[in-house]
């Protein structure tokens, strides 16, 4: 890959950071990002903690057995952490300055977040239909509160990566394009975490007590 | 039509409820005309936009929120009038009941929200990357984007005053009373969104001086180095991003509650209100400490540059101020003991509470031995923080009196209270940041605010404020409650509400002196030509006043802490001074940007919309923030360089060359 080559190289002397790391300009931004996602884990914990208080008011509704479907949640969970693996070889890529990679592996990040965000609207869709909407109980509230501001992260997610994907095939790997491929994956990375406690918390605790 | 018409000027224009709505109308109609007609008339709109509205300078944004702050003040003081006049009698009706909701409802929001958290950010703004030699915050553009979040925010809250009505639930707005079964109208969507707003604001602004202060500092400027501000910014920060969150959430379920109707704090179907309670102030009381520990900064850099002494034990002082961002998580019950949580959670809460007397208390006692034999100077910045040490520990201590659950349960929700609150947050940041802004001021404009005006206002504030609050705390003991809006006679109140009253008069009357004293000073203050108008310590005193818009021509490397000081005292404070004109470099600076303030107007449009529940409006302004994130990321050419030629020409003509 001798075209990555030649748009990596520049700044030799720092060459034992990585890419986005070398300009302090782009590094600075890593750091906020990490202080952003602090608050957005807490703005998660509060939502965690609402469902937790809600969980068992279900009003006479359906209950977490009534509604929650194993199959379903298993696949999206195997889904959405593959996202994670890929994502992370988009990452592993464009540290290794090669163009082509980076790109078809967001690109299959992509694929697996939209087949993620699909299952999860079906699963709200039937869910609805069977009358378990938002505004049946303050469970039902919580739960797709809860899931659904994961999903929402997600499409906001899918549209970043497509934005960042556009910069990187348009500007090739630098400094910058880096940094922005390591943030949007470490947002991604960090969706996937929260999702993992979703997973427990919500869903296998919902099916099993 | 004129049936549609009427219906529609009694529905959002409220002109059916009386002069107040007229004649705020009015006043706000000829304002407009006037900025609009001055701005055209001067020919300034350009100015205004290419200076102001795209700047991404921290020195013009921090101006922007002074002004801001100032203004807030203004109406929020205005608000207390109004109240206070209310209640100076006994079965008042200056005011109805729906009216004095809505005022104090208003009043504690602004205050709060409005007035305090701008203030603060106007000094971070323009203080924190002079005192640690930075060209910049570290994401100048996410600064605008806080401003113009903030700006847009406080607009929505204040419109709700002449256009469908204010929120009218208390500055805490519990539920299930906001819930929309007991409350229909447009008010409490207005607080809902313009918090939410700002408060993406507030976050975005604790991250940027975070990573500001932990990746931005002048080389050899250690962590222990730092001026006790900047220390105060950066507990003030990690509250900020800690708490907020809450905030967020606590709102943005009880707007689900109301738009879409789920039921996270309804009566029925499950909603439990107190999970409301605890969110809010799990925000609610960290809050009252990010506004009060940059005041805490203000006094310690004034206590040491007026009492001409190195501040009296720095690391306590460091110790203390993250202590009390740790503590501040840990005390949020107690705005509630009387919920019936059980003796175990209050007695935890009520001890975790006193605790905060203890950071506090070597706070004090660090700034009275900075002041212990040394050559003190009585100017303006210096008055206010001696004025708030006795009072602040007679607002600490009945802190601690309220702290005591069981004896909370007499206290609670009355008039005891109000004079505790407000003796904290009026000593603490009003002090403080008034205290702030006499001493930063000639630093940002480059002259001095009149000492003889200030000094008036200062004892008309201070007098006011004793006469204003200690009637309170005897009201509450009397048995007077929060938020009434009137009282029968005969029961003991009437005089010392009248006391009150007219100690509030006296405050708005200190109020006006401020703002005589600002314009007076604009043609009359002493300029300030060295940049260095109280002797300062720390390195904003190095530079000129104002300072350039790069800030530092070269970047100085810090060897002590009060670096200015000890040059000084070493005879070498002309190294920061005199530039040689060989180590100026082409400067890096971010570009000006209309998209920030764009942004806001499109939140602003996007929260209106869904105040009204007006969808389409609400769908366009979101399309409107989308656009601007996008149009951001395909952004890459943001900076511009001051070409070193340039910078030795302004240098030059400062005179430091």
């Amino acid at each position: 890959m001798a075209v990555a080559h030649t748009t990596v190289a520049p700044h030799q002397h720092v060459a034992d950071k990585p890419l986005e790391y070398q300009n302090p300009v782009q590094s600075v931004k890593i750091l906020g990002f990490w202080i952003f996602l602090a608050t957005d884990m807490l703005l998660f914990g509060c939502l965690f903690a609402t469902y937790l208080v809600l969980r068992t008011h279900t009003d006479g509704g359906p209950t977490p057995h009534d509604i929650f479907d194993v199959r379903g949640f298993t696949i999206e969970t195997f889904v959405l952490l593959t996202s994670s693996f890929t994502g992370g070889m988009s990452t592993l890529a464009m540290r290794n300055g090669n163009k082509r990679q980076l790109l078809t592996w967001l690109i299959v990040t992509i694929a697996l977040g939209l087949t993620f965000v699909g299952f999860e609207a079906s699963e709200f869709v039937s869910d609805a239909l069977r009358g378990a909407t938002m505004q049946r109980s303050a469970f039902l509230s919580a739960f797709f509160t809860l899931v659904g501001t994961h999903g929402t992260h997600v499409s906001i997610g899918i549209i970043w990566m497509i934005v960042t994907a556009i910069q990187v095939a348009k500007k090739g790997i630098n400094p910058i394009s880096a940094r922005k491929v390591f943030v949007v994956n470490l947002y991604w990375h960090f969706l996937d975490v929260v999702w993992v406690f979703i997973f427990t918390v919500v869903y296998l605790s919902g099916v099993v007590m | 039509m004129p049936a549609a018409l009427k219906q529609f000027t009694d529905t959002y224009l409220m002109w059916n409820e009386g002069y107040l709505i007229w004649i705020s109308d009015i006043l706000i109609a000829l304002t407009s005309i006037g900025i609009v007609a001055t701005l055209t008339y001067f020919k300034k709109w350009k100015w205004l936009w290419k200076e102001w509205l795209t700047s991404v300078d921290h020195k013009r944004i921090g101006i922007m929120y002074l002004i801001a702050a100032l203004l807030m003040m203004f109406r929020g003081g205005a608000d207390a009038m109004l109240l206070r006049t209310q209640l100076a009698s006994p079965n008042s009706h200056f005011l109805t009941a729906e009216h004095y909701d809505q005022i104090f409802t208003t009043h504690g929001t602004i205050m709060i929200l409005f007035m305090a958290m701008p203030m603060i950010f106007a000094m971070f703004n323009i203080v924190v990357p002079l005192q640690i030699g930075a060209r910049d915050v570290a994401f100048p553009y996410l600064n605008a984007i806080s401003f113009w979040l903030f700006f847009f925010g406080a607009m929505l809250f204040n419109i709700s005053f002449v256009f469908g009505g204010s929120p009218d639930a208390g500055w805490v707005s519990y539920p299930p009373l906001t819930e929309l079964g007991f409350d229909k109208g447009p008010g409490e969507n207005f607080y809902l969104l313009s918090l939410q707003i700002s408060g993406i604001g507030s976050i975005a602004t604790g991250i940027n001086f975070l990573a500001t202060i932990l990746k931005m500092r002048a080389p050899g400027m250690k962590l222990m180095r730092m001026p006790l501000f900047t220390w105060s910014v950066v507990a003030a920060s990690i509250v900020i991003i800690f708490a907020f969150p809450a905030l967020t959430i606590a709102l943005a379920l009880l707007m689900l509650d109301r738009i879409v109707g789920t039921h996270f704090f309804t009566m029925l179907h499950g909603g439990d209100p107190m999970m409301f309670v605890n969110l809010f102030w799990i925000w609610g009381h960290p809050e009252v400490y990010i506004v009060v520990l940059p005041a805490f900064g203000v006094f310690s850099e004034v206590v040491a540059t007026f009492a001409r002494k190195r501040i009296f034990g720095y690391t306590s002082m460091v110790a203390s101020l993250l202590l009390i961002s740790v503590i501040s998580y840990f005390v949020w019950a107690h705005h509630f003991f009387t919920m019936g949580a059980g003796a175990d959670v209050n007695t935890f809460f009520a001890v975790a509470s006193m605790m905060v007397a203890i950071p506090t208390g070597v706070k004090v006692f660090n700034w009275l031995f900075t002041m212990f034999r040394g050559r003190i100077s009585f100017e303006l910045p210096m008055l206010w923080t001696l004025a708030f040490v006795p009072n602040f520990i007679i607002g600490g201590a009945t802190g601690v009196m309220l702290a005591v659950a069981p004896a909370d349960y007499q206290y609670h929700n009355s008039y005891f209270l109000i004079a505790h609150f407000h003796q904290v947050l009026i000593a603490g940041p009003v002090f403080g940041l008034i205290a702030g802004m006499y001493f930063w001021w000639p630093k940002m404009f480059g002259f001095k605010l009149d000492e003889k005006i200030g000094r008036i206002a200062f004892w008309l504030f201070n007098i006011g404020f004793y006469v204003c609050f200690m009637p309170q705390y005897a009201l509450g003991f009397k048995g007077m409650q929060r938020r009434m809006y009137t009282y029968p006679a005969g029961m003991g109140w009437h005089t010392l509400n009248l006391i009150s009253t007219i100690g509030a008069y006296i405050m708005g009357l200190g109020f006006l002196f401020i703002v005589v004293q600002i314009v007076y000073s604009i043609k009359y203050g002493e300029r300030d030509l060295t940049g260095d108008p109280w002797n300062g310590r720390t390195l904003e005193w190095s530079l000129p006043s104002p300072a350039p818009h790069y800030n530092f021509a070269v970047i100085p490397t810090v060897t002590d802490r009060d670096m200015l000081w000890v040059m000084k005292q070493e005879g070498r404070e002309g190294e920061l001074r005199r530039i040689n004109p060989d180590a100026i470099a082409d400067i890096h600076m971010p570009k000006n940007s209309g998209r920030p303030f764009l942004m806001g107007l499109a939140f602003f449009v996007a929260g209106f919309g869904f105040v009204f529940n007006w969808y389409v409006l609400a769908v366009i302004g979101l399309v409107g923030v989308a656009l601007t994130m996008i149009l951001r990321a395909f952004e890459w050419d943001d900076e511009y360089h001051i070409l070193a030629e340039e910078v030795r020409e302004v240098e030059a003509a400062l005179g430091r060359l």
